[in-house]
């Protein structure tokens, strides 16, 4: 089944903020916007991530979806049915929360058919989807135990074992690996993948890691401050930043920002007189910059090589292993390099760099900036 | 022995512990713990003179004459079904009005402060107050009933309706106590589960029946067993809205009536210590009988 959003906001209502000095009317009532204007299609099937720091309105977008927050306007159709009036309760979803939310007082296998129990399945479909469900996530042995006594992992299992058991139409999971560590989460999160594109589920899953955005998702949503940068795979997300924001949020070491400027074609850096960047591998987030504007470089486009176009004293360096980071110095800027380690660098050596892609952006930006659609 | 040496010393054998125990072990002890051994051991007494103390003969008479005594029976009988009626309907009507308060209606605190204020009112000021409305005449509640065209009950003089009035008088009396409670239990559980419940399909009904229920639980064994106990111990509002009386044709008769008219009535105070002694043992047995009900279904 196909979601769609349109136009929703949501709005949280008067937080009063404390009288400051000066003010002289009575304390004032603002209401925080957490998401503005959203509309996006998710296709069947599809998995979409929505991405953004903590407080961007991601978790909101989901609870909306879910059905246990409502728009403060907006409409959300599963598929064309508008969803307005129909309770979490009737909306058919399976949902994986952050900290699972498993029931404490049941048992593995009473938590599974919770669900079925709901929707008054008779007693042998119960037993015959909780097992089926137990022995696609590894849960056989654990079905008598109660969550208290499962680690992270397998309790994660439980949650997704409950929400796919009735097998709805829309998967959705808020920051599920949040509590696990580093190599359990990658582990489960091709699971989950796997699985998803095994039942070909539409599935949102909201996190605020890029790495884990990046890895399993059709789409990137990709939210700040409630409102929407980019909504694109991350592919295209990742080489064609639509703004500042996302070129600056995506990435790890981050992209390097230059003020610079811009005419006919052509862009120089302020205040590095010796580098001439070549116009072609320019890509503008928009047609219409103009003079002043901001040059992004990501440290792996930057590659040593002779004469170069762009040279830099290194500054410090890192080294990782198969690769090596290096602080740059050019003029009066640092910028960060990932370099391949087959140099021996050496602190205050002048290297030869050139670029291999180039991103520019106006300095400032309209709010939203370009939120396009891939 | 160094004085330091002496602090170590009772540190380790716990003594530094007693110490600070010994002023309200001290006030228990005196007047909780003896009277209690007391009144047990005056249960067996046959002979003896109350004023100095002496026993002359020792027995289970006391017993043997309780279990005869109609008005025992009658007591137990009456405290029984005052337990069985009272004590459900009052977990059942605080955990609904706890439930209500616990949705974010307007007016909130001041519902709760409402109900809290028997609780802390006096028994016998309530209790006064109650059979004044009570009264046949010039009563608040048979002139609301008038009002809708209802003719006069007599609450006070007929036994029939001794049991009723008593069984409500005890479901308001503790119902802020326990709504408190409650809510202190409602506000414990996290609305994560909720919001997981919604999504697994489950109404409101049903989310009240398989998430807040069981995860109330340790509440709910609290305040029973506390309500149990106290509806057992029925006494104040007995004898100040009958005046002295224990309701029209004993109908209001309970066990620590019975034990207060056998000692200041009759002044017979062994037989008083014997009938304590059997509540005690009553209520032992009852509480014990809810510990292992509940503790069963745990497993």
């Amino acid at each position: 089944m196909n979601i769609r959003l349109e136009h929703i906001t949501k709005e949280f209502k008067a937080i009063s903020i404390p009288r400051s000095k000066g003010d002289t009317g009575e304390s004032r009532q603002k209401n925080v916007v957490a998401v503005k204007d959203l509309s996006l299609e998710i296709a069947e099937g599809e998995l979409v991530c929505l991405l953004g720091p903590s407080g961007c309105g991601k978790s909101t977008t989901l609870s909306m979806v879910a059905g246990l927050e409502r728009p403060t306007s907006g409409e959300i159709y599963f598929g064309d049915t508008p969803m307005t009036g129909i309770e979490a309760e009737g909306r058919d979803i399976g949902m994986v929360f952050q900290n699972y939310a498993l029931y404490p007082h049941m048992t593995v296998r009473e938590n599974i058919m919770f669900p079925l129990k709901m929707r008054r399945a008779s007693r042998d479909e119960r037993n015959e989807r909780v097992e089926a469900m137990a022995s696609m996530l590894q849960l056989k042995e654990l079905l008598r135990r109660k969550p208290g006594q499962l680690s992270g992992g397998q309790q994660q299992r439980v949650a997704i074992a409950r929400a796919l058991v009735k097998q709805p139409q829309i998967l959705l999971l808020d920051e599920p690996f949040s509590n696990l560590d580093a190599r359990l989460r990658i582990e489960l999160r091709e699971d989950i993948r796997a699985l998803q594109k095994r039942l070909g589920i539409t599935t949102i899953f909201v996190t605020h890691d890029q790495e884990e955005a990046m890895s399993i998702s059709d789409r990137i949503l990709l939210l700040n401050a409630g409102v929407l940068q980019q909504y694109a795979t991350p592919q295209e997300m990742y080489r064609h930043p639509a703004n500042r924001f996302t070129a600056g949020f995506l990435g790890n070491p981050p992209i390097n920002f230059l003020p610079c400027w811009y005419e006919n074609g052509r862009v120089k850096v302020l205040d590095v007189p010796d580098w001439t960047l070549p116009s072609d591998l320019i890509q503008p987030s928009s047609q219409n910059i103009r003079g002043e504007a901001l040059l992004g470089i990501r440290p792996e486009d930057l590659v040593v090589q002779a004469p170069g176009c762009c040279p830099a004293r290194v500054a410090a360096m890192q080294p990782l292993g198969k690769e090596v980071y290096l602080k740059l110095e050019a003029g009066p800027y640092t910028l960060t390099a990932c370099l391949s380690w087959d140099h021996d660098y050496q602190v205050g050596d002048l290297l030869p760099l050139s670029v291999k892609r180039l991103h520019l952006f106006p300095l400032e930006e309209a709010e939203g900036g370009g939120a396009g659609e891939a | 022995m160094k004085p330091n040496c002496l602090i170590v010393w009772a540190r380790n054998n716990g003594i530094k512990a007693w110490l600070y125990l010994l002023p309200a072990l001290l006030v228990l002890g005196v007047f909780q713990i003896y009277p209690i051994i007391k009144s047990f051991l005056m249960g067996f007494y046959t002979q003896f003179d109350y004023l100095t103390d002496t026993v002359y003969e020792w027995g289970l008479g006391n017993f043997i004459n309780l279990l005869h005594d109609a008005d025992f029976a009658l007591a137990i009988k009456n405290t029984c079904i005052l337990v069985l009626c009272a004590a459900p309907l009052s977990i059942l009507v605080s955990l609904l009005f706890a439930a209500l308060l616990n949705t974010n209606i307007r007016f909130r605190r001041f519902f709760q402060s409402v109900y809290f204020l028997p609780f802390v009112t006096s028994m016998v000021a309530v209790s006064v107050v109650w059979a004044w409305m009570l009264n046949k005449d010039f009563g608040l509640v048979n002139a609301i009933l008038k009002v809708f065209g209802i003719s006069k009950v007599a609450w006070l003089t007929n036994p029939k309706m001794t049991m009723p009035i008593l069984v409500v008088l005890a479901v308001w009396k503790g119902l802020g106590y326990r709504v408190i409670i409650f809510l202190a239990g409602l506000q414990g559980i996290d609305a994560r589960y909720y919001a997981a419940a919604r999504l697994d399909g489950a109404g409101s009904l049903r989310r009240f029946w398989y998430i807040t229920i069981p995860m109330l639980k340790p509440t709910l064994v609290f305040l029973s067993i506390t309500t149990v106990i106290d509806v057992f111990k029925t006494f104040d509002e007995v004898n100040v809205m009958y005046a002295n009386d224990p309701g029209p044709l004993k109908s209001g008769l309970t066990i620590v009536f019975y034990i207060f008219t056998k000692f200041y009535r009759h002044w017979e105070f062994a037989s008083a210590a014997a009938a304590a002694f059997v509540l005690f043992l009553i209520i032992f047995l009852v509480t014990l009988i809810q510990f292992a009900l509940t503790r069963r279904r745990e497993d």
